[in-house]
């Protein structure tokens, strides 16, 4: 399950901290063992242009969320999320889906965490915060408005 | 201290317990030490399940044919035995679905003596309300803690709670009882630190201001001797699977004159003397708590574990699991960075080890270890206040019954050296 490329993200996390400006934020939390994220993201138009985080968790959760700002800075809100579905169906698959390396990049690490099915949640952990974090960001016509 | 206990014959209990001869994660033989979580059965406990559901089994308290005698005679002989076991009288032992069931009996039971429309003047001492206080423990698990912050919800009485010192003991000088404290309750032993707490001084402090008192026994009953009787509580609650019994039993006891003035919680058949229409009278305890067909061949399965239990003697099992105990926290204490959150001495201590690793999240410990075959409970283990108080967000626990060894202890230490080699911090 602890692929060379996880440990990595995880010594090293990618875009860790909490930035501002910001758009929206997320906190999210394990109930079954208390991991926490805030997560905060930033909106260009239509374009995520930054993920910044603080964890509380395990290598998997943090590794996962260092993985989730390669992935989604820089992606439309709409390309990231068809990410964030491969990658929740990859870690939710028990290992029966097949990841593809184009779409998830170093998230395919993580397909081995998808056979220990009490780790899946520290791997979605971030990715939970974000979805929930771009559902609450102002659509850009909004912002406009209150900018106006 | 332990040395004057005869050491069981670990290997032939071993014997009794099909699972701890199974393989996990390719091949690796089971260290199994997570029984503060649940404890694993013997054959005696899964055969008298077996035997009773093959010959006997039949709804208890009801009809008259010869099955429901001997069902009866079963389920009653087991909660006579069960009794015996904890310094009970039969009577005083009310069997739920497991303790945290018996924790909300006596929340709602109270709730209920606060309604007093048809409730006589003996039900008065569980009624409360605002002004009220129910105390307990920074250290307790979740079952004795969320009961009572909802009954204070439902009633408008004040919660508040002993804290807990940096060494994990019960600081006895952190709050005063008053008089209008109602309730005081509290663990025997602690599922996470392995404290164990004053049970004299709480309850003579409580008895001093008129207070009832509520012990959580399911972290002593199943690995020491405890008798009620003589602890003088007025309620305990303990859980069949963490004593190598079955799941879906435990108990409330209470002392036969509380139970005979506390009104119901849950409603229904068994429970009653009389039913009209217009309105019902109750059964005496303990049927008046056991409302519907109860769990019958988990309670003789409960039985068959207090037999097996007395059978090995509890000074023994208490002697054994202070020698695997002391023997973990003296391997613990040999690796760099490793902090036991709790007592590191075996002074009024039981046997659940939490631990941090520096740098290694308590999820990623339980990792390595599960690789290497060896079961250990991560996270929070239902206290969540308690890590809070300790600034961690999870610890790694080991715990253990009478069936564990040296052996497995020396695993569980190698396995917290392999994760802090794994992970680059040793």
């Amino acid at each position: 399950m602890y692929q060379e490329i996880i440990l990595d993200h995880y010594r090293s996390p990618h875009g860790a901290g909490l930035r501002e400006p910001f758009d929206a934020e997320s906190f999210q939390i394990n109930p079954t063992c208390g991991d926490e994220i805030t997560l905060r993201v930033k909106l260009d138009g239509d374009t995520v242009s930054d993920v910044s985080y603080e964890t509380l968790g395990c290598s998997i959760s943090q590794a996962s969320a260092s993985v989730l700002t390669d992935l989604v800075v820089g992606r439309s809100v709409e390309e990231s999320m068809r990410v964030l579905t491969a990658f929740q169906e990859m870690a939710q698959g028990r290992g029966q889906v097949e990841p593809d390396e184009d779409v998830l990049g170093d998230g395919v690490a993580f397909a081995g965490v998808a056979r220990y099915p009490a780790r899946v949640k520290c791997a979605l952990l971030g990715w939970m915060a974000f979805k929930d974090a771009v559902v609450r960001a102002p659509a850009a016509d909004e912002k406009e408005h209150i900018d106006g | 201290m332990t040395a004057l206990v005869e050491a069981p014959d670990v290997t032939a209990i071993r014997g009794d317990f099909p699972i701890l001869s199974r393989t996990v994660r390719g091949g690796r033989p089971l260290v199994y030490l997570d029984s503060g979580a649940t404890s694993q059965r013997p054959r005696q406990v899964l055969d008298a399940e077996r035997s009773f559901l093959e010959q006997h089994n039949a709804a208890v308290h009801r009809g008259a044919h010869q099955l429901a005698e001997e069902a009866t005679d079963a389920y009653e002989s087991a909660r006579a035995r069960i009794a015996a076991f904890v310094g009970a009288d039969p009577g005083e032992v009310v069997f739920v679905k497991n303790a945290t069931e018996g924790v909300n009996l006596v929340a709602y039971a109270m709730s209920n003596a606060g309604v007093r429309t048809g409730l006589g003047p003996e039900s008065e001492r569980f009624a409360l309300g605002p002004g009220d206080e129910i105390v307990i423990t920074e250290l307790e698990h979740h079952a004795n803690l969320v009961p009572w912050q909802e009954l204070c919800r439902r009633t408008g009485a004040t919660l508040r709670w002993y804290s807990v010192t940096p060494d994990g003991r019960v600081d006895l000088d952190s709050i005063e009882l008053s008089e209008r404290t109602k309730l005081v309750a509290f663990a025997h032993q602690s599922n996470v630190l392995g404290t164990v707490l004053p049970v004299a001084e709480l309850v003579r402090r409580a008895k001093a201001v008129g207070a009832l008192t509520l012990l959580d026994a399911c972290q002593s009953v199943p690995h020491m001797p405890v008798h009620f009787g003589n602890l003088g509580v007025d309620f305990a609650v303990f859980s069949g699977h963490k004593m190598l019994g079955p799941s879906g039993v435990g108990v409330l006891y209470g002392r036969a004159e509380l139970l005979d003035a506390m009104p119901p919680f849950l409603t229904g058949g068994s429970m009653i003397e009389l039913v009209r229409l217009e309105g019902s009278t109750y059964a005496p305890p303990p049927q008046r708590f056991e409302a519907g067909v109860p769990m019958t061949s988990q309670a003789v399965g409960l039985g068959a574990a207090v037999d097996y239990l007395t059978g090995i003697g509890m000074d023994v099992v208490h002697a054994q699991e202070a020698r695997l105990t002391e023997a973990t926290l003296a391997g613990l204490a040999g690796i760099p960075g490793v902090r036991v959150v709790g007592p590191t001495t075996m002074v009024d201590r039981g046997g659940a080890v939490a631990f941090v690793v520096e740098g290694v999240h308590a999820h990623d410990v339980g990792q390595v270890l599960d690789d290497r075959g060896v079961a250990v409970r991560v996270g929070h283990h239902c206290a969540w206040p308690l890590h809070r108080k300790f600034g961690v967000a999870a610890t790694a626990r080991a715990s253990f019954h009478v069936y564990n060894t040296l052996d497995e202890v020396e695993a569980l230490v190698e396995g917290v050296r392999a994760a802090r080699e794994f992970f680059g911090v040793s």
